[in-house]
């Protein structure tokens, strides 16, 4: 498969994973491991001295890239002080902007978030910022100078799927970044189907670390991603009302 | 005086700097983050950085999430 470029960085694996949601860390790894992913978020919280292994060693065990949101954050100015932490923690200018406009639906607030990526593209982040599934947004963000922009399939951890494939493909129609479809996988399928529509990326959590067998839906991920790839790349048939005969129906 | 490190509120000696108000947490020094009333400290500063009465110091890493 072609190589996946974000800011200049090359990735193999299209497959961007989440942390969030594994009931532990070894499980987390396995998942991981399955998944073949180059790029992995993690979230900043207050440290607590009673906690056992971290999220970065498994990161680093596996040579996977960290890549810190800004989860939990409503404004942009909680946003910003978070990049600017997870910078300073890290050593990571890449920043996943996720701006939550209220607790309920974890939709993500379009005012704020743009506001967010313009202070941080001027601070020098690579801004890889979480949207709705709006074309005009997505355009604004990429011309404020976002690295990527990560439309919803559907509201975080709801499985739904990609609601509004239309949307998703007028995205990647009018985008000069990748888009990476982000948030609503619920299996494999959704995953692929997101390649087929053009995104050039897939990024998933609760999909897998919520699965009976995390490390299982892990590689059927994986595949999925590949084969979506493919099938964008091969090119469709177009669809039919009617058959059409694959074989002459005369002698 | 008085300042609050992640939330809890301690009495602490004046003088007192943000890489002691860490140490009260953590022994790590790598792969943490200080932030002293919203603004971010960097780690070549902790030392030389001291609190003042009724500051706020939020001390951060990375976790599981998104």
């Amino acid at each position: 498969m072609d190589d996946l470029i974000i800011a200049g960085e090359k990735f193999s694996s299209r497959l961007i994973m989440g942390t969030g949601g594994a009931p532990s860390l070894e499980v987390l790894d396995q998942a991981l491991a399955a998944s073949g992913t180059e790029l992995t978020t993690v979230a900043m919280r207050r440290l607590d001295p009673g906690a056992r292994g971290s999220v970065l060693d498994v990161l680093r065990g596996r040579d996977i890239k960290v890549l810190p949101n800004t989860a939990g954050c409503f404004t942009a100015g909680d946003a910003v002080l978070t990049a600017r932490l997870a910078r300073e923690a890290l050593g990571t200018n890449w920043v996943k902007l996720e701006v939550i406009a209220d607790e309920r639906t974890l939709l993500p607030d379009p005012i704020e978030t743009f506001d967010a990526a313009e202070r941080l593209v001027a601070d020098g982040f690579v801004v890889l910022p979480y949207i709705g599934d709006d074309p005009a947004l997505a355009r604004r963000l990429e011309q404020a100078g976002c690295a990527a922009v990560m439309p919803l399939g559907a509201p975080i951890g709801s499985g739904l799927g990609i609601r509004n494939p239309h949307s998703i493909e007028l995205i990647v129609e009018a985008a000069g970044v990748p888009v990476i479809l982000d948030a609503g996988i619920g299996t494999a399928s959704d995953a692929a189907l997101a390649m087929e529509l053009g995104c050039d990326a897939v990024l998933l959590a609760t999909a897998v670390t919520r699965a009976q067998r995390p490390d299982l839906m892990a590689a059927a991920m994986k595949g999925a991603v590949v084969a979506g790839r493919q099938a964008r790349q091969a090119g469709r048939i177009p669809r039919r009302r009617y058959a059409e005969a694959s074989s002459p129906m005369t002698a | 005086m008085i300042v609050t490190i992640n939330g809890a509120t301690h009495e602490v000696a004046d003088g007192t700097t943000v890489a002691q108000a860490v140490r009260t947490l953590t022994a790590a020094t790598t792969g943490v983050a200080v932030a002293l009333n919203d603004e971010v400290v960097i780690r070549g500063a902790w030392e030389t950085t001291a609190l003042s009465d009724r500051d706020r110091v939020e001390v951060l890493t990375a976790v599981q999430g998104g």
